[in-house]
């Protein structure tokens, strides 16, 4: 039966639609109110909050902690110290990515690590006989984001504190008399925190963030904002950037931290003291260079969108709704070479933006492709070039 | 503010929108381009002001819809900070105490509307897609320099010929609604649709926008179309609040232009252009100093441009009388207010989410017809129209926590008073304004802080628009499009050569759009390449 994670009191309160979604078994908004988009602006202009606390979460604590993680992390888990958390990916021993998530490092030997899917058993059948404990907490902990340029001012008058955190840092501080956990991370791509909290003390912080965000612009906002941002951002999503290896029917489906644009997660990858799931294939894919993909990012020629749709007697569409689908990109003679992940009209970009997979050689800053669509029931294209990832990447989401 | 040079190739005098948009074109073709601002910021009349710690004022433009798309892409806007937030509401407050309340969500607009006509209902799809297909036929003009149809150059007949084929086969229907908004009154385009006092008062707002007409007025459907002609991010008619106000889109226009190597002088009025032998050679400050460029282009109104900045007797004296018959006659004014908080409307009890976009105090076609009334005899509306935006719901940058600044754009407000004057009258206008407001929303003036006036005769002393008129020359018929701002001269050019206009009194007029800077320097730089051909 599906259930409500520990701030939907408040959150069911403030939904205006009554549009919730089903996410990992609880009611997760789709919108609070008539425009998506107004939620995405929240975000990027003034600041958003977003329960995130349907995610997976994953207590992991013992000496042999960090021996379990670092035997299975793609990233090096033990350049993670404590106060630190840690975006990976796990592989399978052929080097193709299972899942991703979020690894937070509490002390030498306590972990706790957030993921899209339910993974304790693949993580305790990995731990054998090592000396760590595996306990999945998803149910106790509310996990609240507050995301956007506004965020830091908010948090700051109810967790001092919480202002000094760096990128990807995490802190325990109190709200009011409430123990909270604090990090520096989001998937918006914007400056943003999410707040760990106990479900029992989910509502008082949930209420104190609220007033606190009074006059700061702050508003809830739904799944529907949330992709949008995190498709600027440049964030893969598991189910569609990418699918777990282990339930894959073909390697077609399958993909390597490489070819998700990864390549940065594999530093140290040579390291002798450092062996993890999937890494030897990964080094032979390194030295080989047998990557079929590169994700890059794909900026849509605007002037050739609009052309197109006007020469045929239709309205440009400029939709900020995101598209999670697969469109066929061709070079100049017609050869097919890569594909679009994710696309979506970008308010603050004024351009259509795709998340695109394609041929390595082809992955230049610059380079130009040809995106395919249907307009009028038939194949049309539309120039587009290269870009890196994120798209939209301001100075704030670091400083 | 010294320049780095006292010779250019071009000097743009003016540095509103169109004077930055201009400059930037020109500098990034490659040219050493000075734009030249009288005020000590730039803008023009969109500014950015904090009037009060903490508080920041739209003063005049308020809100971005026509600006085009191509502008934002060309001169790289989103790099330098462009970011036009979405506006998710329109709030219309009616007399009776209710109100009509449109969102993003077409179902729940069309329950809303129907609680006021079930007719309506289904309306409001008809409207909007009839009047889109006026749009798509109109809008690729907008982005054209106007055809010359009284020249017999090869050139002339080409580009004549252009526009009828760019009409040929376009359904009659479109073409006769086209007509229709052209030249007739936004009443009779809206009775065709609409039965509803409180729908009809809300689009027929949009049909009088700066303009002295009322929406039964011939005319006002030509406004109403250039208003519905507004896209955000390609939505159809919506409205865009830039962060940080208009001033802040044009601080980003004016960092466009840097980046592309244009220099800004500021507190530098101009005195007059300098000419040699029929020729632009330069302008004069009026401290003395003279600039010399090969091309000078004013961004400043046709009135100036043609009777102030040059002698009108070096002009053909058909396009001087042309220039002094064109009706200016500016009629609106802003009122903006700091608010200790949110108003309040009784029948919302304590919602504030009707004020994220504009609140239109504007309740029936009959209300904005008697607000016209009283400017037709030379007076203000004594019930006055009023378009209101409180800007703070939307970018909370624009003033303090849990405070508010509300921009009030006020009509009708003649630039000629009968039988007073406006320096007499500011602030009896002001309570009117003030009085109409707290007649919808009890308890208004309490929340005031802060009164900020701009009228008419503000507006013209302030930022220069002849008479006032935000549009820089009227939005009628006969002054718009071939015609804007005379007969012969709506491509830019001037009789001078070497001297051009690129500000809002040209195709395609106010709004912000910046279509007319960027149409001026593409004439401009047609005109060097040719001059450079010529002369080998």
């Amino acid at each position: 039966m599906i259930t409500t994670t520990p701030f939907h009191e408040r959150l069911d309160q403030l939904n205006e639609t009554g549009l919730w979604g089903h996410w990992s078994g609880y009611l997760s908004a789709t919108r609070y109110c008539s425009s998506a988009k107004h939620e995405y602006f929240a975000v990027r202009n003034s600041a958003g909050f977003f329960d995130t606390s349907p995610l997976y979460k994953y207590r992991i604590v013992g000496r042999d902690a960090e021996r379990l993680l670092a035997g299975v992390m793609t990233r090096d888990i033990r350049q993670c110290r404590p106060g630190k958390a840690q975006y990976t990916v796990w592989c399978d021993d052929r080097g193709f990515v299972l899942e991703d998530g979020v690894v937070f490092r509490h002390s030498q030997d306590e972990f706790l690590l957030t993921a899209a899917e339910p993974n304790l058993g693949y993580f305790s059948d990995l731990a054998g006989r090592l000396d760590v404990s595996l306990e999945d907490v998803t149910d106790e902990l509310g996990m609240l984001a507050v995301q956007g340029p506004r965020s830091r001012a908010i948090l700051a008058k109810i967790a001092p504190g919480v202002e000094e955190l760096g990128y990807f840092e995490h802190t325990d501080a109190k709200i009011g008399t409430t123990p909270v956990t604090v990090s520096r991370t989001g998937y918006t791509g914007d400056l943003g925190f999410e707040i760990r909290v106990a479900r029992d003390d989910a509502l008082p912080v949930l209420d104190a963030v609220i007033a606190a965000g009074e006059g700061h612009g702050l508003r809830p906002f739904g799944e529907q904002a949330l992709l949008m941002a995190r498709i600027e951002a440049g964030l893969a999503l598991i189910g569609v950037e990418f699918s777990s290896s282990r339930f894959a029917y073909t390697d077609h489906e399958r993909v390597t931290p490489k070819e998700l644009g990864f390549g940065w997660m594999l530093h140290g990858i040579d390291d002798e003291t450092r062996p993890f799931i999937g890494r030897d294939a990964i080094r032979r894919e390194l030295a080989e260079k047998t990557s079929r993909w590169a994700t890059v990012g794909l900026l849509l020629d605007w002037a050739d969108h609009d052309r197109v749709y006007v020469a045929a007697g239709l309205v440009p569409p400029k939709d900020e709704t995101p598209v999670e689908d697969e469109f066929m990109l061709y070079d100049d003679a017609g050869a097919r070479i890569g594909y679009t992940t994710s696309q979506m009209y970008s308010p603050v970009l004024q351009r259509h933006i795709a998340i695109a997979r394609v041929r390595p050689d082809l992955a230049a800053l610059g380079t130009r492709v040809d995106y395919e669509l249907t307009i009028n029931h038939e194949y049309q294209t539309i120039a587009a070039e290269v870009t890196r990832l994120p798209f939209f990447n301001p100075a704030r989401k670091t400083a | 503010m010294a320049t780095k040079s006292t010779s250019y190739d071009a000097i743009i005098v003016g540095g509103g929108h169109n004077g930055l948009v201009n400059g930037a074109y020109l500098a990034k073709a490659g040219l050493k381009v000075l734009v030249i601002e009288r005020r000590h910021v730039v803008g023009g009349a969109a500014i950015t002001e904090e009037l009060r710690p903490g508080f920041h004022f739209t003063s005049f433009s308020y809100a971005l819809s026509l600006l085009r798309p191509d502008i934002v892409h060309e001169l790289d806007l989103v790099k330098h900070g462009f970011m036009p937030i979405l506006m998710p509401s329109s709030f219309a407050p009616m007399e009776n105490g209710d109100y009509l309340l449109l969102g993003q969500d077409r179902d729940e607009n069309i329950r809303e509307i129907m609680r006021h006509s079930p007719h309506d209902a289904d309306a409001m799809d008809r409207y909007e897609y009839d009047v889109e297909r006026v749009c798509q036929l109109v809008k690729p003009l907008l982005d054209k320099v106007p055809p010359n149809i009284f020249g017999k150059s090869a050139e002339d007949l080409a580009e004549t010929a252009d526009l009828v084929r760019h009409l040929r086969g376009v359904d009659q229907k479109v073409i006769h609604d086209l007509v229709r908004m052209l030249t007739g009154s936004a009443a009779d385009f809206l009775d065709d649709y609409f039965e509803s006092d409180i729908l009809k008062g809300y689009i027929a707002s949009s049909g009088i926008i700066g303009t002295k007409v009322g929406p039964m007025s011939q005319g006002s459907g030509l406004v109403l179309l250039y208003h519905s002609m507004g896209e955000h991010d390609g939505h159809f008619g919506a409205w865009s609040f830039h962060k940080g106000g208009n001033g802040g889109f044009t601080e980003v226009l004016a960092r466009a232009a840097q980046s592309f190597g244009a220099e800004i002088m500021l507190n530098a009025p101009v005195s007059r252009v300098v000419t040699k032998e029929g020729r632009a050679v330069g302008v004069a400050l009026e401290d003395g100093t003279e600039l010399t460029a090969r091309t000078v282009v004013s961004a400043v109104d046709p009135r100036r441009t043609f009777t102030e900045l040059v002698e009108p007797r070096e002009l053909p004296s058909d396009l001087v009388e042309n220039i002094d018959r064109m009706k200016f006659q500016g009629t609106s004014a802003k009122v903006n207010f700091a608010l200790d908080g949110a108003p309040r409307y009784p029948a919302l009890g304590d919602r504030t989410d009707q004020y994220l976009g504009f609140v239109n105090i504007g309740p029936s076609m009959e209300y904005l017809e008697r607000a016209f009334d009283d400017a037709k005899y030379g007076w203000y509306s004594q019930r006055p129209y009023i378009d209101c935006a409180i800007q703070s719901f939307v970018d909370p940058d624009m003033a303090p926590p849990g405070k508010h600044v509300m921009s009030c754009f006020v009509q009708y407000a003649p630039y000629h008073l009968k039988g007073s004057d406006w320096d007499t009258e500011r602030e009896r206008f002001a309570d009117t304004v003030q009085g109409t407001l707290e007649s919808f929303f009890p308890g208004f003036g309490d929340l005031v802080l802060q009164r900020e006036v701009r009228t008419p005769l503000d507006i013209e002393r302030t930022v220069g628009l002849t008479e006032g008129n935000i549009f820089a020359g009227e939005f009628f018929a006969p002054q718009m499009y071939f015609f804007r701002p005379a007969p012969g001269w709506s491509q830019y050019r001037t009789p001078i050569d070497g001297y051009y206009q690129c500000g809002s009194g040209t195709h395609p007029g106010g709004c912000v759009m910046g279509a007319p800077g960027k149409l001026a320097s593409q004439q401009i730089l047609r005109d060097l390449t040719a001059d450079k051909a010529a002369t080998g």
